[in-house]
Formats: structure tokens, sequence, C-alpha cells
């Protein structure tokens, strides 16, 4: 059974053991509108906490994605490339952006879970 | 936005705000109003509605002015190079106030409606617009800020059939012709003209009827509201000017490639601001030009990014960008050097470290489908 993880960014991350998939909220889409781009970032790469690792665009504006956690990328969503409506459709199941092994399971403490990113969210009004 | 208040509480509220809260709207702050950016729908499918049937836009932060007596005409010269004088009853036509050094304070729409001229100006602009009109007046003119009236639009290729449906003599209407209309009891000022690139009308109507005309639209089978999303999208996709963006105090009418908007008296008489340095630049070419361009990738290039040439000399700027849900693919607009203005010149943007192939292209990107009677 995976973990669900929030970032106040609202990406969400899905933990198990040391593989983490990661994506943007249902509020996130919601709030971006139609996305008609997805840049994706290297397999392979090393991201750091808090540092760029996709970019997300809609009709209007691009906005970056953050890493809510430090870690390798294992695997992209190329699906996301040809129909980045998916990230709308279904953000938190087939619009995921891409799979992580974490480099340190202690960062998860930081984030939230379900219960505090849906008051975090109320919050926002 | 400089000047945008920053609490929604400070924003102004045109006499629909209550339908786009009941339509569940995303409202925005846009020129010191509350406007709807786009409604439950989202930008794509209500561009898209406007393509393909009719679409229902709120445009009533624009300014509506009038000015009127003997000299307002003449006046209105002196600030913009349209022929005025010479504008026919019932005719509209498109222009700009200029500055001294031939750059565009504003642009806007100027209708002969008989005894008055009413014009339609910029939300933004619109005070300093107005300032600007009211000091050209001469003693015997007067100039009105219409603060009392909505203007919506109603475009798409369905438009003039629903229309007709509440005042048949709607049909006859030409293109960038200016006519009355009852509609459905709501006394009506219709321009057919728009910013989409289709055929449709501008509707001027009294602010407390502006809530049941649009109820009564939306009604219409063929009709959904649109927001200020789709209305930035089609009119790119028409290779329209976005004022503040693609024209603004530092590019000329004749860079912009708007000199057919010069009337042809004007360009032999002058006597508007900047008039030297515009028919200059009319006779001998601009050093820059407006072009479209066309992003290779499905990755928008936005207001902003720099365009170079093969050998990185910076050549240009993008000036509004997006992505075209007609075309399914990013589309831009921008200023390059005059020699490298013809389509298919093939040019280089950096976008987030990386560069991008770019090709220049004629405009619109998508055929204007305005109304020939």
């Amino acid at each position: 059974m995976a973990d669900l993880y929030f970032t106040d960014e609202h990406e969400w991350i899905s933990v198990e053991g040391d593989k983490a998939t990661v994506g943007i909220t249902a509020y996130a889409q919601e709030q971006l509108g139609d996305v008609v781009f997805v840049e994706l970032p290297e397999v392979g790469s090393s991201l750091e906490k808090g540092a760029q690792a996709a970019v997300v665009e809609s009709v209007k504006a691009a906005s970056e994605v953050y890493a809510g956690v430090s870690g390798e990328v294992t695997a992209v969503n190329e699906a996301l490339v040809d129909d980045p409506a998916k990230v709308n459709a279904d953000p938190q199941g087939d619009g995921w952006f891409f799979k992580l092994t974490l480099s340190d399971s202690g960062e998860l403490s930081g984030l939230m879970d379900e219960a505090a990113y849906k008051s975090f969210v109320e919050g926002l009004g | 936005m400089a000047g945008t208040p920053d609490s929604s509480s400070d924003l102004l509220r045109t006499p629909l705000n209550e339908l786009h809260r009941a339509l569940g709207a995303k409202l925005v702050p846009f020129a010191g109003y509350e406007m709807p950016v786009q409604y439950k729908a989202g930008i794509l499918k209500e561009h898209l509605q406007c393509r393909r049937s009719a679409a229902l836009f709120d445009v009533s932060h624009m300014g509506q002015v009038r000015i009127s007596g003997a000299g307002a005409a003449e006046a209105l010269e002196r600030l913009a190079p349209l022929d005025a004088q010479g504008l026919p009853e019932g005719r509209i036509r498109y222009s700009f106030f200029t500055n001294e050094s031939g750059g565009i304070l504003d642009d806007f729409m100027t209708t002969n409606a008989g005894d008055h001229l009413f014009l339609v100006v910029n939300a933004a602009c619109k005070q300093a617009d107005f300032a600007r009109l009211k000091q050209a007046m001469p003693g015997g003119a007067e100039c009105e800020l219409l603060e009392d009236r909505a203007l919506l639009a109603l475009q798409g290729p369905k438009a003039a059939a629903v229309l007709a449906r509440l005042d048949p003599s709607v049909a006859e209407l030409g293109f960038m012709k200016a006519g009355q209309a009852d509609l459905g009891g709501v006394p009506a000022q219709l321009s057919r003209s728009g910013y989409t690139g289709e055929d449709g009308f501008e509707i001027s109507v009294p602010a407390d009827r502006a809530q049941a005309l649009a109820e009564r639209l939306l009604g219409e089978a063929e009709v959904e509201a649109a927001g200020l999303g789709a209305r930035d999208s089609l009119r790119l996709e028409a290779g329209l000017c976005l004022y503040g963006h693609d024209i603004d105090e530092t590019t000329s009418p004749i860079e912009a490639g708007l000199a057919w908007a010069i009337g042809k008296r004007r360009r032999a008489e002058g006597g508007f601001p900047g008039a030297e340095t515009i028919l200059r630049q009319l006779a001998e070419g601009p050093e820059h030009r407006r072009v479209g361009l066309l992003p290779e990738g499905r990755a928008p290039l936005r207001e902003g990014v720099e365009l170079s040439d093969g050998t990185g000399h910076k050549v240009g700027r993008i000036t509004s960008g997006g992505f075209s849900p007609s075309l399914e693919r990013p589309i831009a607009m921008g200023y390059v050097l005059a020699a490298l203005a013809g389509p298919d010149v093939g040019l280089n943007a950096e976008l987030r470290g990386r560069s991008v192939a770019v090709t220049t292209a004629a405009l619109p990107f998508v055929e204007r489908r305005y109304h020939r009677s």
C-alpha cells in the first residue's frame, strides 16, 4: 500500500518503499486550466528537493513543478507529451509526471498527508 | 500588472458580474475590473465554441465614449490618423491614438452614429483616452464617457442567425457597419465587428438591461459564455494586436502592419501626433515589422522571448504567444528586423536554456471569416 504525501506547491507524491511517483494535484490542474504542454525531467537525472523538476503550460501561462523530495528520476510519463490533457482528466492517476528513487526518505516527514493538504487548500479560499 | 488593485474588494465589477458568478466563472483582476478569464468549460472549449458556433463575451470593462458637436471630428483627427470627417454614417473604422514619436497610445473603434461619434477604447487606457479627448475638444463639442452602458460581444459563425431571431433587421447589417436594434425589448446599438476573426457583433446596451439580454442569448442553443482567455487565444489566431503587448508607446503603426488603418487624406495631409515619423516609415519602410511566428514542437513561446538569427545575433522579440486551440500547436507574434520579416524565415528562440527553432509566418494563422454582404 502506497503512502500519499502532498507539498504546499500542489504536487502529490505516492511512496512505496524508496520508490516515489510524482504529479500535480486536482486543485493545481483546476487552477491551471487546460494543460497544453508538459516538459518532463530526463530519466537518470538527480533532483534536489525544492528544485525545478518539470514545467506545465496551460493556454494562459507556464508553471513550474518542483521536486518535493530529492532523488534520481527512473521514469517519466511520455504519454503526457502527446496528450497533455491527461493532466486535467486524471491528475492523480494517468496524469502522473515522473518516478523517483528517494535519496532521503526522511524528507517525507516535512510533507502533508491527504487530510492536512485538504485543509491547506480550503484555507486558500 | 501596474495599477491593478491587489485586493478583490477594490476591483470594479461589470453589470454581468453576478451572472459570471452564477455561471461558475474563474474571476481574475484585469485592468482594474474583476473579469471572467474562463467559465466551467475552460479556454480550449470556449475558443472552439466561438470558431464553430457562437460565444458570448462580456467586454463591459472597455470604454464607451461619445463625442459630439461642432469640431468633434476635427479634434479626434488631431489625436489619431483616421479620416473621422469622411466616415460615412453607420460605418465603423479602426484607428489608434499616436504620440509625438509615432508610437501608439491606444487603439480603438470609431462609429459615425449620425449625431455623434461613438468610440470603443481599451479598458486600461480609458481614463487617459477620455482625458485626452476632453482636452482636445473645442468649446462647442462634448465628450462623454458612457458609464451606464454595458458591452457584450456575440461572436462566431452562428452569431448573426441567433441575433436575427431577436431582430430580423440584424441580418442586413454589413461588416464594419453599425445600427440600432431591438433585442427582445432591449434597445441596443449594434456593431458588426469583433476581436475573434469570426463574424459577430458588439452590442452596447443600458447597464441595467445587460444581464437580461445575456441570459436571453445564452438561452439559445448555439451560444455559450466565453471568457477573456478564449478572447485572447482567438485574437492571436486571427493575428490581431493586443494593446500593451503587440502595440504600445514604442511601436509605430507602420512597424505593427497597421498602415491600412491610416486614412488616405491623412497620409497626404498629416496633422496627427508623430505624423513625420509615421509617414516617413510608410515611405521608406520601418526597421522592424510585426510577423507571425511558428515555434517548432509543442512548447508555447510567450511574450518577452528573444529571437536570434543563425549567427546568434538578436533580431527580434515575441510580443504575444501561446497555444492555438484551432491548430493544436503553439503560435506567436512579434517584431523582427524588416529584412527577416518575409514568411518562412528560420530563427531561433531560447526557452528554459535550450534553443527552439522558430519560423516566420504570414498572419492571420486562422482565416478570418468576416461577413461579406
